[in-house]
């Protein structure tokens, strides 16, 4: 049995177990100490409490200094006063101090309204800064997905958590000391040469403005004024179950059709979905799947297993730069993103007798490697890229805003078609399991030729980081693993680096919950119940779909019939695999 | 070297060490066996204590003086650096500080060759731990 | 025969006179000149009495001697060989006088355990240490006294971290010894960063042994089977007699697999710092010996329960370790009665500043400030008036006149509103600004925080930003409550030692000499003289005699004045570099 322990918190009692924070206990009897250095978003690994910002600093009864409550653990008999006025002093002043070294841009900055700094200063009711003198100044850092904008960086560390620990990428830590301490990529170069993901995790939790995605909004608006371009739109499975936390709603409200009707409101001349695209992948991948998996069951030595799913741009720059050795292990399909670009650029281009350069390939994702994938030049033709622009769900909801659409009103539409039909398969892809749970509905019965009577596979879904399955093939056994994360993606690769891993598909997304907790998500503020409740919705979407099976999608049968032939054809290669890159050079001088 | 393998050994090897010292000190003819020990720690060479080595055991050599010249660790007084310690069998230690070359002439002249103290002598004002009660 | 005469600054001070040069005459008139010489030495170390002269052979110690004694002393003790009364030191208590310089060990305010080694042995022979007992505190810890017995005698000796933070040796043994781990490490704290202090270094280059053999101890005690020296890369000879002295000590089967035949190993390693001063913080050395970036992380975890590599960790500085083998050997009574109650034993000190003899110094626990200043330190350089003591280095504190009688203990400096620190101790005279001290401090406090925790990161700068202010004349009354209130949150909200003791130069300083803040801020003077622009140099009509000398010599020509006239100086343009002060010879130069 737990130990527990009783403490006094502004004199009310309260029980704990044993190890519990003074933060914690706090909020037990919902006394809400402020924090802004510490993040823990519960349940899925993630915890980031240096103590190091001492906002949350509270007084402890025959304790000589105030002591940090996110890091404090309770003692029996501990008695705490979370609000005496030497503490609001205290806690003042810290702030007061932080806000004496930050830039007053607040009205212009990217975080307006959500930044955690601006709502503590609002919280405490800080009017005048007593002690004012020299601030830090940085270079603006602009890579193809980030803003590193580090005037404005409090080193709360949070990105260093994340891009360390949880992601175990290594691009971003604590460097200098003193008054020139902040966070950077090594020997303060930019991060394009660093081995930055651009997963955006550092981005997801950053109380303040200095990491931010790089805003492509304007140019969306300017190719939506542009009479001559022709505007497509594709949206992320994520993206629906999180854009209407921007408009008041809670989390986990789907907005599917709200946001289509938006975004037809926004002038796009065909509103198209990235879920078309997901089922495309099953087929291209899962078909992939297959051919690798027969081959290693009849025997074929030089067949690599398990296949590694490549969906997330994020993943995809990790092995390349931590584990190009294993870059012929991955699926070499494109990522539904990619796959749509190209099916739109090329096909439905044809279809609509445009030239590919006038038509214009807008994506909404959660996401800001996205940014970054559609940037790779292997996805470009002739200079003229696959996807135009990519967007992140905060993105798409300032140009909702900006648009005079009161979001919360609007009636329901469809997405169009060909490109907006798609399966509860595809919808899934936003989650953490999702894409090898769309895979196993169609191998399952493309291998066996069965009709699968159940579609939910309740076993490969969930939030631990690293899952592991066994799917029954009618006699069969596939073994599947799951990592979300990449710190959890590494210790999987290093199993099968030793040759140690038993799994025959591994499903692979960079953050933490998959999509739905996506550096360009509304931004979760260390509640991970948000990203919990998202997670519901996407489930709740598949299961209200008629079709939940990616090869039963009548548009991508249509798709194959007219053009592209078989899945793992000639043309299908040419259009919807890739080939990846050692990118290690790239930041290790050998 | 045979290893050390108890305390026992340990203290032999101290009285070992004593009674050749000693011998070395109460040896029949005490203008022989002179040790100079020099300060020898960061800041007695920052000020210049590796010059006086050097001279020592120059001038030592040359004038064929028996004397052993050795180094040792920071004497405290960095007010005086560099110092010096001047051992004459029989008698009391005596340390010299500010000694520049000129003073480790005369004091291997004077008082090493004919036991005359010179100016610049630092006196002793600690106690040891086997003084202390 | 010799007649050593104190030739220290402060008997020079309190004597009217040369001694010595009477003593030659005296001995000149007796024709004793050939046999007997005067030779002048450094300070003797008891000012109060000076001058001193001693009589060698017989150690005759004659106190407060001034020039006409010098025939008396001629006359009667050595061509008599009659000692003379009227200069013997009289035993207050005891009213009987003591002539014999042995029996007067009680003047000799220092007592060498720490530094028992060095400057007497060659370090880079481990002969010399064993000659003198070394190792053998090591060979009773491994053959009698075994874990719990030496843990027992560390806590029974009362001594306590000399790193600063003064935790009892003893208890953190215990702590590392019942906290079981497959592992555990013995860590040296050589990581000395107080601006001035460099005992550690001393000991390392002087002493290696003494260290070594306190490690093995300790790992013994706890139950470690390695050692970690993190050492400042820029100690380059303490590292090579260091790594000679562990050779050596392997060698003799001191340090290795199965020390002295006991079975147990241990193997010490060295990790070089780049000398961050808040790796001289135990998390953060742990960190920083670790690889990550040196900074702290909260306590508890303690490195007792958590350190080197998440196992217990038991971490001492070098002047804390070379103490131990004597405690073993001579027992942990006979230690803890040297010294106070409650802080035995002894403090090296590195004494530095406005002091005739600055050096290394290791005194008991409660001598005062006075004797360490005055006694041992021969008083204040050039005849100047004391101002304050400053111990604890960039953490501690300003003392004044009033704590000069304070023995120095742990709680004592505490009390007073300074620290002990790692023993760094500048004495400062009345030219020393205090506004300045304090922001000297904190200047070094601002470039060594880590910038891990915000108080520490922008609260020391932003101290330091309004202490400039103060200095440069532009300080304002309310800047005053700002460095209060600043002051007392860094302290009570930063993360570690450092940050919580950052603001004490600025707290005693204010405490000690507010009225010298006042004068900066509203009077906008500097008494000290020291803050440029709160000064400025004026000439003196009455003495002024146009010599030109001063214009000359001024280096942006601003001084103006015909020959023979009174001559003037133009404040706007004068950059108050003090050459026409010193170039003056009719002290018509003033600073006001």
């Amino acid at each position: 049995m737990q130990e527990t322990i009783n403490i006094t918190i502004n004199k009310k009692p309260v029980e704990v177990e044993k190890g519990t924070t003074v933060y914690q206990a706090a909020r037990k009897i919902n006394i809400n100490i402020p924090v802004l250095c510490y993040m823990e978003l519960e349940d899925m690994g993630v915890k980031h409490n240096p103590g190091g910002c001492r906002v949350c600093v509270v007084e402890v009864e025959g304790v000589k200094n105030l002591m940090p409550s996110c890091v404090t653990k309770c003692w029996d008999g501990m008695n705490v006063k979370t609000n005496t006025a030497r503490v609001l002093n205290a806690r003042k002043t810290v702030v007061e101090l932080i806000l004496s070294d930050h830039p007053f841009d607040c009205l212009i900055c990217a975080k307006n309204g959500t930044c955690d700094l601006q709502k503590m200063a609002q919280d405490l009711g800080i009017r005048e800064i007593h002690y004012q003198g020299e601030q830090s100044t940085y270079r603006e850092d602009t890579s193809p997905a980030i803003i590193r904008e580090m005037d404005k960086c409090i080193n709360c560390r949070r990105c260093e958590t994340m891009c360390n620990d949880v992601q175990t990428v290594g691009a971003l830590s604590g460097i200098n000391r003193g008054f020139e301490a902040v966070v950077a990529p090594a020997f303060e170069q930019n991060l394009e040469h660093s081995p930055c993901t651009y997963c955006g995790q550092c981005v997801a939790v950053c109380p303040t403005g200095a990491l931010t995605e790089v805003d492509h909004s304007n140019h969306v608006l300017r190719a939506l004024a542009d009479p001559q371009k022709t505007v497509v739109v594709q949206t992320a499975p994520a993206v629906r179950a999180a854009l209407g936390e921007e408009f008041g709603m809670e989390a986990g409200t789907l907005v599917t059709g709200k946001m289509t009707r938006a975004l037809r409101d926004l002038g796009f001349d065909y509103v198209f979905d990235t879920d078309f695209a997901a089922d495309l992948t099953i087929m291209e991948e899962g078909t992939e799947l297959l051919d690798r998996l027969n081959k290693h069951l009849n025997g074929d030595k030089n067949v690599k297993l398990p296949i590694l799913t490549s969906c997330c741009p994020g993943w995809v720059s990790f092995f390349e730069h931590h584990f190009p050795e294993l870059k012929d292990i991955p699926s070499t399909a494109r990522s539904p993103q990619q796959m749509f670009g190209a099916v739109a650029k090329n096909y439905f281009a044809e279809k609509i007798n445009k030239n590919r350069k006038d038509l214009v390939v807008v994506s909404i994702m959660p996401c800001v490697a996205k940014k970054y994938e559609r940037s790779r030049e292997e996805f470009a033709n002739n200079g003229d890229s696959d996807v135009n622009y990519s967007i992140t769900t905060r993105e798409l909801s300032h140009l909702i805003k900006q648009a005079n659409i009161d979001f919360n009103t609007l009636e329901d539409d469809d997405f169009d078609k060909p490109l907006g039909e798609s399966t509860g398969a595809a919808v899934i892809f936003g989650t953490t399991g999702g894409v090898i749970e769309a895979a196993t509905r169609t191998a399952y019965e493309i291998h066996t030729g069965k009709n699968l009577e159940k579609v939910d596979f309740e076993e490969l879904r969930g939030m631990e980081g690293i899952r592991k399955a066994s799917v029954d093939f009618d006699g069969q056994e596939i073994k599947i693993g799951i990592a979300h994360g990449l710190g959890n993606a590494r210790k999987l690769l290093e199993n099968i680096k030793q040759g140690k891993s038993e799994f025959h598909a591994i499903e692979i997304m960079a953050c933490p919950g998959g999509c739905i907790g996506g550096g360009g998500q509304p931004l979760h503020h260390g509640d991970s119940s948000i990203i919990k409740a998202r997670q519901k919705a996407i489930y709740q979407e598949d299961a209200g779909k008629k079709i939940r099976k990616s090869h039963e999608n009548p548009f991508i049968k249509e798709l194959y019939e007219e053009y592209l032939g078989k899945p793992g054809s000639e043309k299908s290669h040419d259009l919807l695999h890739t080939h990846y890159f050692d990118r290690k050079k790239r930041w290790i001088k050998k | 070297m045979a290893k050390i393998k108890s305390l026992d050994d340990l203290k032999k090897m101290q009285s070992d060490l004593q009674s050749k010292i000693n011998i070395r000190e109460q040896g029949e003819n005490p203008e022989s066996h002179v040790q100079i020990k020099v300060a020898m720690a960061t800041c007695g060479i920052a000020s210049g204590a590796k010059e006086i080595m050097d001279f020592l055991i120059n001038a030592t050599g040359k004038r064929n003086l028996d004397v052993v010249v050795t180094q040792t660790g920071c004497m405290g007084y960095c007010h005086s650096e560099p110092t010096i310690e001047v051992n004459r069998p029989g008698e009391d230690p005596v340390i010299y500080g500010d000694v520049d070359v000129k003073k480790a002439d005369e004091i291997l002249e004077k008082h090493v060759k004919r036991g005359e103290l010179v100016d610049g002598i630092i006196p002793v004002t600690h106690k040891t731990i086997d003084e202390t009660k | 025969m010799h007649l050593l005469v104190c030739g220290g600054s402060g008997c020079h001070a309190s004597a009217n006179g040369d001694i010595a040069k009477a003593l030659n005459e005296a001995l000149q008139l007796s024709g004793l000149n050939d046999e007997i010489q005067v030779v002048t030495t450094g300070c003797f170390g008891f000012c109060e009495k000076g001058p001193i002269v001693k009589v060698l052979p017989d150690n005759t110690f004659y106190v407060e001697v001034q020039p006409e004694d010098a025939e008396i002393i001629v006359q009667e003790h050595i061509i008599k060989g009659r000692k003379v009364e009227k200069l013997l030191y009289k035993d207050p208590e005891k009213d009987e006088k003591i002539s014999d310089s042995a029996k007067m060990d009680f003047y000799k305010k220092q007592i060498r355990i720490a530094l028992r080694n060095c400057g007497v042995i060659n370090p880079e022979n481990i002969d010399e240490y064993i000659a003198r007992e070394g190792y053998q505190a090591l060979g009773k810890v491994l053959g009698e006294l075994g874990d719990q017995k030496t843990i027992e005698t560390m806590k029974q000796s009362g001594l306590r971290g000399r790193g600063g933070g003064g935790f009892p040796t003893g208890l953190k043994w215990q702590f590392a010894n019942t906290n079981q781990s497959d592992e555990k490490y013995v860590v040296c704290n050589a990581d000395e960063g107080d601006p001035g202090a460099f005992m550690d270094r001393s000991i390392l280059e002087g002493d290696p042994h003494s260290v070594i053999e306190a490690m093995t101890i300790n790992g013994y005690a706890i139950g470690a089977n390695l050692g970690l020296v993190y050492i400042r890369a820029e100690y380059p000879l303490a590292i090579k007699r260091l790594k000679k002295a562990l050779e050596q000590a392997k060698e003799y089967g001191l340090l290795g697999k199965d020390v002295m035949g006991s079975g147990f190993d241990f193997d010490i390693q060295l990790r070089y710092g780049a000398g961050a001063f808040v790796c001289g913080e135990e998390t953060a050395l742990i960190h920083s010996m670790e690889g990550q970036r040196g900074e702290p992380t909260v306590k508890p975890p303690y490195p007792a329960e958590s350190g080197f590599r998440g196992k217990p960790t038991n971490v001492n500085n070098v002047e804390t370790f070379a103490n131990i083998p004597v405690i073993i050997n001579k027992g942990a009574d006979w230690f803890a009665k040297i010294g106070n109650k409650k802080s035995t034993g002894t403090k090296v000190f590195a004494l530095a500043g406005k002091v005739n003899n600055v050096g290394l110094i290791e005194v008991p626990m409660g001598t005062t400030l006075r004797e360490v200043i005055f006694d041992i330190g021969g008083g204040i350089k050039d005849g100047k008036k004391f101002k304050a003591v400053q111990t604890g280095g960039p953490s501690g504190g300003c003392l004044t006149e009033k704590h000069l009688d304070t023995p120095i203990d742990y709680d004592n400096l505490i009390e007073a509103g300074s620290m002990m620190g790692s023993g760094g101790m500048i004495v400062m005279d009345e030219d020393d600004c205090m506004v300045s001290v304090a922001k000297f401090y904190l200047d070094f406090t601002v470039e060594e925080s880590c910038g891990k925790c915000t108080p520490c990161r922008v609260g020391n700068k932003r101290l330091y930003e309004i202490l400039h202010k103060i200095t440069e004349g532009k300080g304002e009354p309310e800047d005053l409550d700002k460095l209060r209130n600043l002051s007392s949150v860094i302290k009570e909200t930063s993360l570690c030692g450092l940050g919580q003791t950052s603001p004490n130069p600025v707290v005693s300083t204010m405490e000690n000499f507010w009225e010298e803040y006042e004068q900066h801020v509203k009077e906008k003077k500097c008494a000290a003289g020291s803050c440029k622009n709160l000064m400025s140099y004026h000439i003196i009509e009455e003495n002024c005699v146009g010599c030109t000398a001063c214009a000359r010599k001024c280096p942006v020509n601003c001084i103006s004045g015909e020959k023979k006239q009174v001559h003037k100086i133009d404040q706007e343009l004068c950059i108050k570099c003090g050459n026409c002060m010193d170039v003056c010879k009719f002290n018509a130069v003033e600073i006001i």
